[in-house]
């Protein structure tokens, strides 16, 4: 507040007039406010896979039994569809914040064209953002995976990769969310998220495998981004890993790489017009 | 060398001209059909306290947002702290503190973290965040809402927090889009006073305004732009100067014998003006026109005479009021 000139670190990346490499910043801010958010909400949306997995894995499971994995070997239904949920859980911490909550800063909060006017590029904002988001989907995550060692449904050793799995996950999951919502600008189109969140979390091989849909409709799902996050984790806590989960993470390194150029596009568009 | 020993090679180099902090020659703005800003160019000093005037949707904050590096421009040239807005913008951006024409507090924040976060957006060390908010929250006079939150602030208390924030990262130049809109007096006087102190301090201040009162408090020297276009340029004293007489004569007749009363005024003075509430008659001698006035059998309900400000400047430049 001096007239001195000190002038701050100006920081010099490849991409200079998008990055200022101070994404941290931004992360920072979305830990602050979370403080006075409502917390009912956050922890709500952590218990909701854990009802699924009672209601379903134990309760139905107790009907149902053991299932055999492609692989041929049976493990109790419980365990079959704890790691989807634990991929589930992941998916709706990152999508949250990345989807409502980025929609009412992008159009009601004005936060956006405040962070633009520092020397914050839309690259930081959107990284910031993201890695906020995600942090929600691991936490969840985390807290999910604990209770499924509790009730020892981890059969493997590589379960414990399912933390960098579930990392990768919620890092695709918010990207693609900020990346989809930065293009919303009615309450409407925010519905049409609910609407293919809700099939693809019911269909993606979640509680039953993809082999009873008809060829068509399995393409279908193996192409959208839940199907190879069941996979993926499945994969881990069975120990059943195999060239497919090399496809699941390329598959989510990609939707990372195109959601964070997609959102840091359309961020400038927004707010560096 | 002994430590202390002068260096012999020190190079000495003395600036005599300063160099212009923004530089812009024909900037323009185009929002597809409509130019909003059509070919501006202008040049601001460091020190210098520089102001743009104009009525709503001149493209005062048009040229504001391409100076502070979050619009592109769509031709011209501008040079902002000798880089381009175009391939620096973080680094431009960086030296600069913006106070937008809208605040955009951070809500879901309290008054002093607002401080520190912006601080942060600019990579300074949290620590001296700190510092600096606690600073900030004495010069903005708030420091006994440090924790309110931001909703619960006045307009004139939120106005206050808007500038402090803008100069957390100590800025070189700053830019102010209509200060004082929407404030009462009180407030208002107590925001010029803030930013007079900035001036005194060295700061570079860039506003925007449409209160004639405030250019000529808190500017140097300032344009006047209209549609995009700026109609003049000088200090306020010599705009009025060269624009306006040294005096008005505000007459009212009803706003219905106005225009009656005006064409019999016809002649008298440097000039006649009539709008539709009053008529103006420009005069190096108010109360000589007033004498005359009387002569000539009229007797205005209403009469005054005062000094030529920028409104008249600006009304002279475009045949409009300033304030619609
Ligand atoms: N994002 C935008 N898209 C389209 N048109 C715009 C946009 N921003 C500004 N304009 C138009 O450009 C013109 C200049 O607007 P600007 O906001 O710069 O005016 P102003 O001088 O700041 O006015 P005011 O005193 O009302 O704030 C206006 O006609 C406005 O409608
Ligand atoms: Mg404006």
């Amino acid at each position: 507040m001096t007239a001195t000139t000190t002038s701050e670190p100006t920081r010099t990346g490849g991409v200079r007039a998008l990055y200022s490499g101070n994404a941290g910043a931004v992360l920072g801010r979305g830990l602050l406010a979370a403080r006075s958010s409502t917390w009912v909400v956050v922890v709500s949306g952590f218990f909701e896979p854990v009802f699924f997995l009672l209601a379903m894995g134990v309760g139905l499971g107790t009907y149902i039994g053991d299932v055999a994995l492609p692989s041929g070997r049976e493990i109790p239904y419980a365990a079959y569809i704890a790691p989807a949920l634990l991929a589930v859980s992941a998916m709706n911490g990152a999508v949250y914040d990345s989807t409502w909550n980025v929609f009412f800063k992008m159009h009601f909060g004005k936060l956006y064209q405040a962070m633009m006017a520092t020397s914050l590029g839309p690259l930081d904002v959107a990284l910031g953002e993201i890695g906020y988001a995600l942090l929600r989907g691991v936490v969840y995550a985390t807290g999910f995976l604990t209770v499924m060692q509790l009730m020892g449904l981890n059969l493997s050793w590589t379960a414990i990769l399912t933390l960098p799995a579930v990392l990768l996950i919620a890092f695709g999951f918010a990207s693609l969310g900020m990346a989809v919502t930065s293009y919303m600008s009615t309450f409407q189109q925010m519905d049409w998220i609910n609407f293919v969140l809700l099939p693809m979390f019911l269909f993606s091989a979640t509680f039953f495998p993809l082999s009873v849909y008809p060829e068509p409709l399995q393409w279908l799902i193996q192409a959208l981004p839940l199907w190879h996050g069941v996979e993926l984790i499945r994969g881990l806590t069975t120990g059943e890993l195999d060239g497919a989960t090399a496809v699941h993470v390329g598959y989510y390194a990609a939707l990372v790489a195109i959601g964070v150029v997609v959102t840091t596009r359309r961020l400038r568009a927004l707010f560096l017009d | 060398m002994k430590a202390g020993a002068p260096c012999p090679y020190r190079a000495v180099t003395f600036r005599l001209v300063p160099v212009p902090v923004i530089t812009a020659t024909g900037l323009t703005k185009r929002y597809g059909e409509l130019v909003a800003v059509a070919g501006i160019d202008l040049e601001v000093a460091p020190g210098e306290s520089f102001g743009l005037l104009g009525p709503n949707g001149a493209g005062k904050s048009t040229t504001m947002r391409m100076i502070g590096a979050v619009s592109t421009r769509t031709s011209g040239d501008l040079q902002v702290l000798g880089l381009d807005p175009d391939t620096h913008g973080p680094e431009i951006r960086s030296q600069l503190g913006v106070v937008p024409q809208e605040d955009n507090l951070d809500t879901e924040l309290r008054v002093r973290d607002n401080l520190i976060v912006y601080g942060r957006y600019f990579g300074i060390p949290r620590a001296e965040c700190g510092r600096r908010a606690d600073e900030l929250l004495a010069f903005a006079q708030l420091e006994e809402k440090s924790k309110a939150k931001v909703d619960d602030l006045s307009g004139g208390m939120k106005r206050r927090l808007t500038i402090a924030r803008a100069l957390v990262n100590n800025p070189r130049v700053l830019m102010l889009d209509e200060p004082t809109t929407g404030l009462d007096p009180q407030a208002r006087h107590v925001l010029w006073d803030r930013l007079f102190r900035l001036k005194e301090r060295g700061t570079t201040l860039v506003l925007t305004t449409h209160y004639m009162d405030e250019a000529e408090q808190l500017c140097d020297r300032l344009v006047v732009v209209d549609e995009g276009r700026i109609m003049a340029e000088g200090s306020p004293a010599s705009l009025i100067r060269e624009h306006s007489s040294r005096e008005v004569v505000e007459l009212r007749f009803g706003s219905r014998r106005n225009e009656a009363a005006a064409e019999r005024l016809e002649g008298l003075g440097d000039r006649v003006e009539t709008l539709p509430d009053r008529v103006l008659v420009y005069a190096g001698d108010g109360e000589a026109v007033l004498e005359q006035v009387a002569r000539l059998g009229l007797h205005p309900t209403t009469s005054l005479v005062r000094r030529s400000s920028l409104e008249d400047v600006f009304l002279r430049l475009t045949g409009r009021s300033l304030i619609e």
